[in-house]
């Protein structure tokens, strides 16, 4: 029997309600009396030195306000990062200044030069058209290998060269995993892009600054996944204003997808804007805009290799990646291809040596961040590539040479420093075996190849690291930020709740399950409870929502906070029934004295906490309000078992999704509808990343598909009918929920298991294709075919 | 976008007249210049819309039998109204989507002329005309290469003749991105012969394939086209398909659209 509340319980999203009316309130929805409009003039040029900016025609001009320029901001400080990664040798990673409008140079198409403050948006872009910008081009850096060859071009004339870090990893382990590979029975080997994507929130980007003159207090509006995180970082490090003078306020946001984690010039001149105009300043991104200026994701290319012994176990694994991280590094850069990546490589298997090489590279592109997944796609569509080609080489079923070398025995320590706490991955497989019905593939295959159409059967598993995470463990790391998450939980006089959350919900439904999950702990409707976040002024101090965390990391913040009220209430209810505290019981709303048939219920409890007359004031104070912080003590490891069907049309390369089935395990589900939706979201885009999505440049650095009109968005009807289930569940063992995560996993799981069976179904016709790089578009399969 | 004037006119004649204006732009269903002004890379002083010129609206049937359409006439209408010649209704009915269709008209499309629209494949295919305030334009004479046409400045397509033919086709392969034809190949047999025009694939923008004509026109059946095949050499070669991948192309659509032809 289905739940119809609480945790288990497929309760409808309550916030859709407001989505699904216009009665949404975004950053776009907040006008401000007396708000002026920011335009920013871009660069148009991928690298070059400024020898003239002259505003002063522009100024002149009708409405404008203030033309602000890279000297504005001189003795500002500059976006900062927030992850600093130790190279190979122990030197910390090259580091470059990154200004919030261009000082000297421009360093990719996009970058800010200047903005011009008006009172319409068209008088500030009319006024752009007419500051006179002289900029002497200099040659682009783009591709990755070519930006390390000696004498090339350097993207930051004050770094040594274009290399961020050289990473090893375990580089301890390197000489033990280099002898593995020269005893070998078998090596395969395989080099791969993961190609580059632009994250394409529906809603794009805007910040609204805002000053109080009489307080001197700050507030900034804006599209963010952690308002916390932008006020710690915009007030700290950028524009030196204490926390208790800036508010950041994130209200309904529109899909991030990692790309709102990040604190982007945008925000920081603003906010900036604001009190040196003394009027609102409000931007709000283009299209257009938001391809050239939000931080881009992926863009990994890799070699490499898995070893085998005579008897097919895999015995090590070597990889080397370039991992492009544009002209400056974004706030969590540094991190995605290293720690989010390298850490994940031993995936599903028990492979017992692993050496991790990751250079990370500046080139004259637009900023690379964490996009879905971040580092755990990369790690997880070289893995299960290579392992899929190995046992296309050795001739062995591609699930039995997995399931061969499945982890089995939890907790289990990898040789890239990170421990599994449970999981059955031959539990996910099992499932998805039954699910695929890959008895019936060679009928389905030979209906195909009647009409005209190869078909092929791609499997792969995926593990990820989720629910980030321990601060002091990321603090060894070089993270620059703890990574804990708050919630309070005040409990109102007549016994309704309002919890706020350090977390934030820009899609993924918290408003419903985070209630879900209070309202099973107490025993009340779920109505009864009802969910803040967004907003500094109003909520404690969290980390925000991203790496799949908030239900792991923000909902174990939540039960501990809710935990308190309950031991609280208790005290009151056991006063109120003149009974021992340990003999009080709560139940469906209810306090009762064990044993017995006394009770008080829940409103009376919460009302005596709020008018004392009847109350232990001498043992505890009055009210019902509690925090708490909570810092996991490790990772979550979510995975699964996807397996997708494919036909090619032989004739254009045309790949077309058939069937797509997804069993993964995310321990304990507080909502499974939402759950369902959100591996469906996840799917998606990683269908789109295997055969639609690609973000290209030109070897001048000019962005191809800067638009609509060439990037490749996945539509509803590039998609089939996905057949998901997360019945097989390990619950986490250490934290409150058990609960694991499932944000991500559909976009880490789904991009190999396309390409392998595209690959099947090329090699089921008898061409020796062994990769193709994503995306698999028409011309790339049929060039594949043909080539 | 800059600022603009803006004319509704309720007749050619006056549509004309406003049209005048130096800098004047005619402005169809705006599925085109209204993002390229948006995108502030055009400044027309004017912009005249002709949507409200009721002569210009709507399908008929000619005395001759062709199938007359207005050039103001939106693609859904033509989808919904062009029964009597069903390839181009349903040519009509796969451009772009729902809401492109009830915006985007005929007159606008052929005016533009993008290389890769499927309206310019269609009026090639049939030998239609090309009717304007002024005179009539065999579609022969009329596409003269990307965005380029024999419309002079001011003069404005009122209505598209499309001969019926026997039999006819669009097979259209999309572009992921867009979903414009990457190519795009319309097919309509004749008494007289076979037309094949291509959309999507050449620099010089749509064409007509004259030796598939010549093959279908004594055989029409997907093999006359075995063996032959065109150049990728001036094709459209860009982030999604080499020259080459669409020349190749050419030959599997013209294939399919033979297929398919009803």
């Amino acid at each position: 029997m289905p739940k119809d509340g609480g945790i288990g319980a497929s309760s409808k999203r309550r916030e859709d309600v407001r989505f699904l009316t216009g009665a949404g309130n975004y950053t776009d929805d907040i006008n401000m009396h007396g708000q002026a409009y920011v335009h920013f003039l871009r660069s148009d040029i991928a690298h070059g030195t400024i020898t003239n900016i002259d505003t002063s025609a522009a100024a002149g001009m009708p409405g404008v306000v203030r033309i602000f320029t890279g000297s504005d901001f001189e003795g500002v400080g500059g976006m900062p990062c927030g992850w600093q990664v130790t190279d190979k040798h122990g030197q910390p990673m090259q580091e470059p200044a990154h200004p919030i409008l261009a000082q000297g140079k421009v360093r990719h198409v996009g970058e800010p030069i200047a903005a011009v403050v008006a009172d319409t948006l068209e008088q500030a872009r009319d006024a752009a058209e007419a500051i006179v910008l002289d900029i002497d081009e200099l040659p682009a850096v783009v591709d990755m290998k070519d930006a390390l060859q000696d004498g090339a071009t350097k993207v930051h004339d004050d770094l040594n060269d274009n290399l961020c870090y050289d990473w090893g990893f375990v580089e301890e382990n390197k000489d033990a995993v280099n002898k593995a590979f020269e005893d070998a029975a078998h090596v395969t080997s395989l080099e791969l892009v993961n190609n580059r994507l632009v994250a394409n929130p529906m809603e794009p980007r805007v910040a609204v600054g805002d000053y109080a003159r009489g307080t001197d207090e700050s507030t900034l509006y804006t599209t963010s996944q952690n308002p916390h995180v932008i006020r710690l970082l915009m007030g700290a490090f950028v524009l030196g204003i204490p926390e208790h003078k800036l508010r950041v306020v994130a209200p309904d946001v529109g899909g991030g997808f990692g790309t709102k984690i990040f604190h982007y010039q945008e925000e920081a001149f603003c906010t900036f804007a604001a009190k040196a105009c003394n009027r609102p300043v409000k931007w709000t991104s283009s299209r257009s805009e938001a391809f050239i200026s939000d931080a881009h994701g992926r863009d990994h290319v890799t070699k490499i290799e898995l070893a085998l012994d005579a008897d097919n176990n895999f015995t090590a694994i070597r990889t080397e990646t370039h991992a492009n991280m544009g002209a400056y590094l974004s706030t969590f850069a540094p991190s995605v291809p290293t720690w989010l990546h390298g850490t994940l490589m031993a995936g599903n298997y028990k492979t017992p040596l692993i050496y991790v090489n990751v250079k990370a590279v500046f080139t004259n592109t637009v900023p690379v961040d964490a996009y879905r997944g971040a580092g755990r796609p990369e790690a997880t569509f070289q893995l299960e590539r290579v392992v899929d080609k190995a046992a296309r080489e050795l001739g062995v079923d591609p699930i039995a040479l997995r399931r061969q070398n499945f982890i089995t025995e939890f907790p289990y320590a990898t040789p890239v420093a990170v421990e599994y706490d449970t999981g059955d991955y031959h539990g996910t497989m099992d499932k998805l075996e039954e699910m695929g019905d890959f008895e019936g593939f060679a009928a389905r295959r030979a209906e195909s190849e009647k009409n005209g159409k190869l078909r092929g059967l791609g499997v792969n598993c995926y593990i990820e690291a989720c629910g980030i995470a321990p601060s002091n463990l990321v603090g060894q790391l070089g993270a620059r930020a703890g990574l804990y998450e708050s919630a309070t939980v005040r409990v109102n006089a007549t016994g309704g709740l309002v919890v706020m959350t350090g977390s934030h919900s820009h899609g993924q439904g918290h408003e419903t399950s985070f209630a879900q999950v209070v309202a099973e702990m107490i025993g009340i409707d779920e109505n009864m409870v009802e969910i803040v976040h967004g907003d500094t002024a109003n909520t404690p101090m969290g980390m925000g929502t991203y790496g799949s965390r908030s239900i792991a990391v923000g909902g174990s913040a939540m039960v501990r906070a809710t935990e308190k009220i309950i031991n609280k209430a208790k005290k009151i209810a056991s006063h109120l029934l003149e009974a021992s505290e340990a003999d009080i019981e709560l139940k469906d709303g209810a306090f009762s004295v064990a044993g017995t048939d006394k009770s008080v219920a829940w409103g009376d409890v919460t009302l005596a906490a709020y008018v004392p007359h009847n109350y232990p004031l001498e043992d505890i104070e009055p009210g019902l309000e509690e925090t708490a912080f909570y810092d996991p003590s490790n990772f979550t490891y979510p995975s699964g078992a996807y397996a997708c069907e494919v036909e090619v049309d032989p004739d254009t390369g045309k790949v077309t999704i058939e069937r797509f089935a997804a069993a993964d395990d995310f321990g304990n589900i507080v909502n499974p509808m939402i759950v369902t939706g959100q591996v469906h979201g996840g799917l998606a885009q990683g269908i789109g990343q295997a055969l639609l999505e690609n973000c290209a440049y030109d070897e001048n650095g000019q962005l191809l598909s800067a638009s609509f009109m060439d990037y490749a968005m996945p539509r509803a009807d590039d998609l089939p009918m996905f057949d998901v289930d997360h019945s097989s569940q390990t619950p986490c063992t250490h934290n409150p929920l058990g609960v694991k995560g499932c944000g991500e996993a559909g976009a880490i799981g789904s991009p190999p298991a396309v390409v392998n069976a595209v690959v099947d179904a090329l090699q089921s016709a008898g061409k020796d294709v062994t990769h193709i790089d994503m995306p698999l578009s028409p011309d790339r399969v049929w060039a594949a075919m043909n080539g | 976008m800059y600022n603009f004037e803006f004319e509704k006119p309720g007749s050619v004649a006056d549509a004309i007249a406003a049209l005048g204006t130096e800098d004047a732009q005619a402005l169809g269903g705006g599925q085109t210049l209204i993002p390229t002004l948006k995108q502030r890379l055009a400044q027309p002083s004017k912009l005249v819309s002709l949507k409200g010129i009721a002569e210009m609206q709507g399908v008929c049937t000619g005395d001759d039998g062709a199938i007359c359409i207005g050039g103001a006439t939106n693609h859904a209408t033509v989808a919904s109204e062009a029964g009597g010649y069903p390839a181009l209704a349903a040519t009509a009915a796969h451009i772009g989507d729902p809401a492109v269709r009830n915006r985007g008209t005929i007159g606008g499309s052929l005016a533009n002329n993008d290389p890769s629209a499927c309206y310019p494949a269609a009026a090639l295919g049939s030998g239609a005309t090309i009717v304007t305030n002024t005179r009539e334009i065999a579609a022969d004479d009329y596409f003269q290469g990307m965005f380029t046409t024999a419309l002079d400045e001011g003069e404005i397509i009122t209505e598209v003749r499309f001969p019926v033919p026997e039999k006819a086709n669009y097979q259209k392969f999309v572009q992921p991105a867009s979903r414009f034809a990457l190519v795009g190949v319309f097919i309509a047999k004749y008494a007289d012969g076979v037309r094949v025009a291509i959309t999507g694939a050449s620099n010089d923008g749509v064409f007509r394939w004259a030796e598939a004509e010549a093959a279908l026109s004594s055989n029409f059946s997907p093999d006359a086209i075995d063996g032959l095949s065109l150049s990728g050499d001036d094709m459209i070669s860009d982030l999604h398909g080499t020259g080459d991948y669409r020349a190749h192309l050419c030959g599997v659509m013209t294939k399919r659209a033979v297929a398919a032809a009803a």
